[in-house]
């Protein structure tokens, strides 16, 4: 089996291109309504992530597939 | 939609608080054994048709047939009301599909098996420990363990299967751009990168093979119909992710069934061959903009959306001669206006399809938490994504908030938990379970046993899929008031 192999290339092209979160083709006002959604939504993603988020990713091991 | 059998086969990532506690084999049966709405905990999986083993070249392959006796088979095998099937396989909870005909059923099915699946987990946590049992409808460990998703489709014997290699490996390798579920970094001793299209495209090794555990081919060759072999093979694609968002699934099903008709049917299809399959399907995965071009053997280069292009055009064509119902235009004109979007820019299909979806969520996360790509948090966003719990997934989050596309309800989806399809044997099937429980001894894909109290089992061939159905069966069913009834109404 390899090696985990999370440890990406910083930031590269992903991380790096413009945020383009709310683009809609329905238009600018609908695209902000959505952006700020994005930002409620993010401050929800630290209440429901899992606890210790490093342990339990590396725990989550799974054999036998298929 | 014209009709094709279809059917899929997930395999569920599953996780405890306690990891040292956890024995995949021992949690995933007592998971499935906590479903409560079963017609008949009694029922045995019938595995006289079973052979795994068998090879379309020609031959088969060595190895032990899975022949568990009558307890451990109950143990393993839970045949629904909606005629699918809970079980567990090697080290995971499995759910198959009933046998549908179209890709919207797909979606229903697959979806009233994560309901089914998380009604098992809910169940579990409320026995003795708090196990704080998780499930993933997902592909990966992150750790070069990958599970599966097996799409299943029955194509006509007659059709070569060197002619649905040639056309199907380019599809294949392209069409993660709409069906791959986005995945955080790299495995399987693969280059890194920050984020990719598919979950699965590290894996796959070879071109060409029977094997589903390692050195994954693009294109597998296991030949068991569960249906008359003469008239039939079951394609069983394992190149595929399994896909949390309803329109990645519909499109994934609905334009392989496209494609497949017009290979059974002589379509106009594209006349390409790539250089190298293997290497392209993890290229393409790894370029998320969808720009890189793809080489062919004759020189030519195209990029996944082109090669998508190639087959979308083949079949306008082939549509524009013999008609297409109001199925297939659906699926034609969202697979258009899909690969329209993602050449003006992938970003706009952040309602519509699983690794946009995914990568707009992490992407805002890094921004707005100025973190780097290899911050464990965005790992463990990728994994909860595919949390099938309402409080906790990430994509049941984005669902409930109405950020995502929908083909089908929630209503439609609780009752596809306990009715079969009506169009195929999934009918017959579901339906004796339903109506008499205590007769039916064992059902498998093809076929059904009822134990009538004498001391003959009688069994059913269900080797046609088309047949069965409610139109067929349905008065009868309905009418016939023991199963006796019904058998020697059939035997006329």
């Amino acid at each position: 089996m390899s090696k985990q192999e999370h440890k990406t290339d910083r930031k590269k092209e992903a991380g790096k291109k413009e945020e383009e979160a709310g683009a809609s083709p329905k238009g600018a006002e609908k695209g902000k309504k959505i952006k700020e959604d994005l930002d409620k939504l993010m401050d929800k993603i630290d209440d429901v992530l899992e606890e210790n988020a490093e342990e339990f990713v590396k725990n989550y091991v799974q054999k036998g597939g298929e | 939609m014209i009709k094709r059998i279809l059917g899929t086969e997930t395999e569920f990532g599953i996780a405890a608080r306690n990891p040292e506690a956890l024995d995949p084999v021992s949690t995933s049966l007592l998971l499935i054994n906590q479903y409560p709405y079963l017609p008949s905990t009694r029922v045995l999986w019938d595995y006289e048709h079973e052979n795994p083993l068998l090879d379309v070249r020609g031959f088969e392959v060595e190895g032990e047939r899975e022949r568990p006796g009558p307890e451990y088979n109950r143990l393993l095998n839970k045949v629904l009301a909606n005629g699918g099937r809970l079980y567990v396989d090697g080290a995971h909870p499995e759910y198959s599909t009933p046998e549908c005909t179209n890709p919207r059923d797909v979606v229903l099915y697959e979806k009233a098996g994560d309901r089914i699946l998380r009604q098992c987990c809910e169940r579990a946590a409320r026995m003795k420990e708090p196990s704080h049992l998780v499930l993933y409808r997902n592909n990966t460990d992150g750790k070069g363990n990958s599970y599966g998703y097996h799409e299943n489709y029955l194509v006509d014997r007659a059709v070569p299967f060197e002619t649905l290699m040639k056309y199907l490996i380019p599809f294949f390798v392209t069409r993660q751009i709409y069906a791959g579920s986005g995945k955080v970094g790299a495995e399987n001793r693969m280059p890194p990168v920050p984020y990719q299209i598919s979950q699965r495209a590290d894996f796959f090794e070879t071109l060409v093979d029977l094997n589903t555990m390692v050195k994954r081919p693009i294109i597998n060759t296991r030949d068991e119909p569960h249906a008359d072999s003469a008239k039939y093979r079951r394609l069983h694609v394992i190149v595929g992710d399994a896909n949390m968002a309803e329109y990645s699934t519909y499109l994934k099903v609905g334009v392989m069934a496209i494609v497949l008709m017009m290979i059974e049917e002589k379509g106009p299809l594209p006349e390409i061959e790539l250089e190298d399959p293997v290497r392209s399907i993890k290229e393409v995965s790894r370029d998320i903009g969808l720009k890189s071009p793809i080489r062919l053997s004759d020189g030519r280069k195209y990029t996944a959306i082109e090669i998508q292009r190639l087959y979308l055009e083949a079949s306008h064509r082939f549509f524009e001669q013999s008609g297409g119902d109001k199925g297939t235009r659906d699926v034609l004109k969202k697979w258009g206006s899909v690969l329209d979007r993602l050449e003006q820019d992938p970003m706009q299909l952040s309602r519509e399809l699983d690794w946009v979806i995914k990568l707009e969520l992490i992407r805002s996360y890094v921004e707005k938490k100025r973190c780097g790509w290899d911050d464990p948090r965005l790992a463990m966003m990728d994994l909860q994504y595919h949390d099938l719990r309402a409080e906790k997934g990430l994509y049941a989050a984005l669902e409930k908030d109405n950020y995502v596309e929908r083909i089908a309800t929630d209503r439609e989806i609780e009752a596809a938990e306990q009715n079969p399809p009506t169009d195929t044997r999934a009918y017959f099937r579901g339906t004796c379970l339903k109506k008499f429980p205590k007769e039916v001894y064992a059902a498998s894909w093809s076929s059904i046993l009822f134990d009538i109290g004498n001391t003959t089992i009688k069994k059913v061939p269900l080797m046609e899929p088309l047949r069965g159905t409610q139109s067929l069966t349905g008065s009868l069913l309905e009418s016939a008031r023991s199963i006796e009834e019904v058998l020697s109404r059939l035997s006329m």
